[in-house]
């Protein structure tokens, strides 16, 4: 800033100096009029002239020696200088934007840890760089740091807050045996904690590689604004070229007043206002979203998301908790305990929702008697136990032997088994829909999604039920992994031209559909790899509201982005053409260029204000 | 290949962006990206054009942006 200010607050007295004089002596204030003009625009004309060596004609520096020293030779003296002038005060606004702008986004970058206290064998504490700290180390995590890598809690109780990972503001309590991730900041007690992941490959690392490289996935207005910017220079100076030699050569109009109208041109040819604030804006964009709970992995994922318009979701884990419990037992020809242990013995090496709820039930499944345990996709599984042929699953693997089970109207999932090709009972299991779930949707609506949509493995009566309790349009069920890509593909097609379909997953076995939509969400993401893998929208937490809040940033960020391409080109061709015209002078083609610059860029930083939720 | 650099000291975003499409146009470059504002260039490219590409960004930041500093992350 103070390396600017000098030279311009010389020049502008200087300037002042020579107009004072203009009117008693022509060649004093001429040499004053040109001792300002180098006192401002000295670097520039370096810069100019350093870079036409490189063969770099467009460049906008030299640009700006053309149009001011074209200036002087049609004798607008004043201007020239003042343009030179004003020029570098808006360079100084947008050198104080852009440093600002950088300013918001490390404080946004601000989880990652600056250093980790690693735990000798002897008991004495060192603070080290966490990138040097190796799986099984020990760290010690004091109230009020930051937990620097991802890893299990070895000793002490804590409150976690994290909300820079998650947006959620409810600290999460850890003691002894829980998870510790990198990230979050320890409020009140001393933790240690047993490292089990390398920063690297540690949460908050993660997190702050996928929105840093964010950027290299553009959006359709970044792709179009740096082809724009491409071919946008070159016309205009062609442009002012013509403008200089066509009207006086061919219709014989003075060459002063149109080399000036030309000098105007070159002032308003540079398209940085377009090419810094869009890309800003998708950034801010991004950097709100992740403040949120939001990892959003590209400016065209959040383009996508801004014109959401079939949601679909997955039951399971998505709106409702994945927590499964069983309701109620109902066995034939055994006890119920016996039944029980025969399902989780049978799903132990399982790890569905469904299989973990069996084996909660069952705190004793018979593990060293089962051998030879076979998945059968959408069905369930076939082991052998104790030399018994066990099924256990839903009804279609029932009937594929021959059973069929009495009809239950629970509202819950049934498990069938059947012990050597006979029906040996029935088990319920229960989810329950997320607190937020019904609000997800309300909020979805009020964001004018078209359609919202359930898919679910899960049979009829489940799936209606929970449909019905949170207002969903549409819900299919009793489908198989593949039967959800189908389906899916099919609601693709539904979409209109411009509208695009989201799929909610919690990112566990719906891979290939999260690939399949235009933007695939998982939900839950917080310390899941394989979800972050996958998905291009992650909800670090498992609250399905958040989506509604992504689509609330996205449109705003777009928003944004749309105004900043109107403003800044209604503005550079108002002023062009009225330029042409002779109307507008040198002032307001300054203005064109670094005020519209600046302007641009403070609308981009609203984007990186705390986002409402 | 991923190569990820952090660069200081570019003029203007305009500059960054002609920078960016110059490194784009690199023989073996699938992709570049510049971001102005995390001061970061992230190309990808093919793996046995690695030495030459980085030869390559490493020649036309000097030549465009002669201020500004490249450094291998």
């Amino acid at each position: 800033m103070k390396k600017k200010l000098t030279p311009i607050l010389v020049g502008a007295a200087l300037l002042m100096a020579a107009r004072l004089l203009a009117e008693a002596a022509f060649w004093p204030s001429l040499a004053l009029y040109i001792a300002a003009y180098l006192v401002v625009g000295r670097q520039v004309v370096c810069k100019a002239a350093r870079n036409i060596c490189h063969g770099e004609v467009f460049d906008e520096n030299l640009l700006m020696v053309l149009a001011t020293v074209g200036a002087f030779a049609v004798r607008q003296f004043p201007e020239a200088v003042a343009v030179m002038l004003f020029y570098q005060v808006g360079e100084m606004f947008q050198d104080y934007a852009v440093d600002k702008s950088r300013r918001s986004i490390s404080a946004l970058m601000d989880i990652r840890p600056d250093h980790a206290t690693l735990l000798h064998g002897d008991g004495s504490a060192e603070e080290v760089d966490p990138s040097t700290v190796h799986v099984g180390d020990l760290i010690l995590v004091n109230a009020g740091e930051k937990i620097p890598l991802d890893g299990v809690v070895e000793s002490g109780t804590a409150l976690l807050d994290t909300a820079a990972l998650t947006g959620e503001s409810v600290p999460r309590e850890v003691t002894v045996g829980s998870e510790a991730l990198s990230g979050c900041i320890d409020l009140n007690g001393a933790l240690t904690v047993r490292v089990e992941k390398t920063f690297g490959a540690s949460t908050v690392s993660k997190i702050l590689d996928l929105v840093e490289n964010a950027s290299a996935r553009k959006s359709r207005s970044e792709n179009f604004i740096s082809r724009f910017a491409a071919v946008y220079t070159p016309i205009v100076v062609v442009a002012a070229v013509l403008l200089a030699l066509i009207p006086p050569l061919l219709l014989h109009r003075p060459f002063g007043d149109w080399i000036y109208r030309a000098c105007t041109f070159l002032v308003v040819s540079c398209p940085c206002a377009l090419v810094i604030s869009v890309p800003l804006s998708f950034f801010g964009g991004i950097g709100g979203a992740s403040k949120a709970g939001i990892l959003v992995k590209g400016g065209n994922y959040l383009e996508a998301l801004a014109s959401a318009e079939i949601a679909v979701f997955d039951k399971t884990g998505t709106l409702t908790k994945g927590t499964f419990e069983v309701r109620a037992v109902q066995p034939v020809g055994m006890n119920a305990d016996a039944l029980l242990a025969l399902a989780a013995t049978a799903e132990s090496r399982s790890d569905h929702p469904i299989a973990k709820s069996l084996l909660d039930a069952c705190k004793s499944p018979d593990t060293a008697s089962l051998a030879d345990v076979q998945e059968i996709a959408g069905h369930g599984v076939k082991a052998t136990i104790g030399g018994k042929t066990v099924l256990v699953g839903n009804r279609r693997l029932m009937s594929e032997i021959g059973i069929t089970p009495p009809a239950a109207d629970a509202m819950g999932t049934m498990v069938y088994v059947a012990v050597d090709g006979v029906f040996a009972g029935s088990i319920c299991i229960a989810d329950a829909v997320k607190e937020d779930a019904a609000d997800a949707i309300k909020g979805l609506k009020a964001a004018h999604v078209r359609r919202t949509v359930m898919l679910t493995g899960d049979v009829r009566p489940v799936g209606e039920a929970v449909g019905r309790e949170l207002g969903l349009d549409e819900v299919y069920t009793d489908l198989l992994p593949a039967g959800k890509v189908e389906k899916l593909e099919s609601l693709l097609k539904e979409t209109s031209p411009t509208g695009k379909l989201l799929f909610v997953g919690d990112g566990i076995n719906d891979a290939p559909v999260l690939a399949r939509a235009d933007v695939g969400v998982a939900m839950g993401g917080l310390g899941a790899d394989a979800a972050i893998e996958a998905a291009d929208v992650v909800i670090m937490d498992d609250k399905p509201s958040r989506i509604a809040s992504a689509i609330a940033i996205a449109r705003k960020t777009l928003r944004i982005v749309r105004q900043n391409i109107v403003f800044a080109l209604t503005v550079k061709i108002l002023v062009l053409v009225l330029s042409a015209l002779g109307i507008a002078n040198m002032w307001a083609a300054v203005f064109a260029d670094v005020g519209v610059s600046v302007l641009a860029i403070l609308n981009a930083l609203r984007m990186l204000q705390k986002q409402k939720d | 290949m991923k190569l990820s650099y952090s660069i200081t000291g570019i003029d203007c975003p305009n500059c960054a962006a002609k920078l960016e499409r110059k490194i784009q146009k690199i023989d073996g470059v699938s992709l570049a990206a510049l971001n102005f504002m995390t001061s970061k260039l992230l190309v990808e490219g093919d793996d046995d054009k690695k030495d030459a590409i980085m030869a390559e960004i490493a020649r036309l930041v000097t030549k465009t942006e002669p201020d500004a500093v490249l450094k291998a992350l």
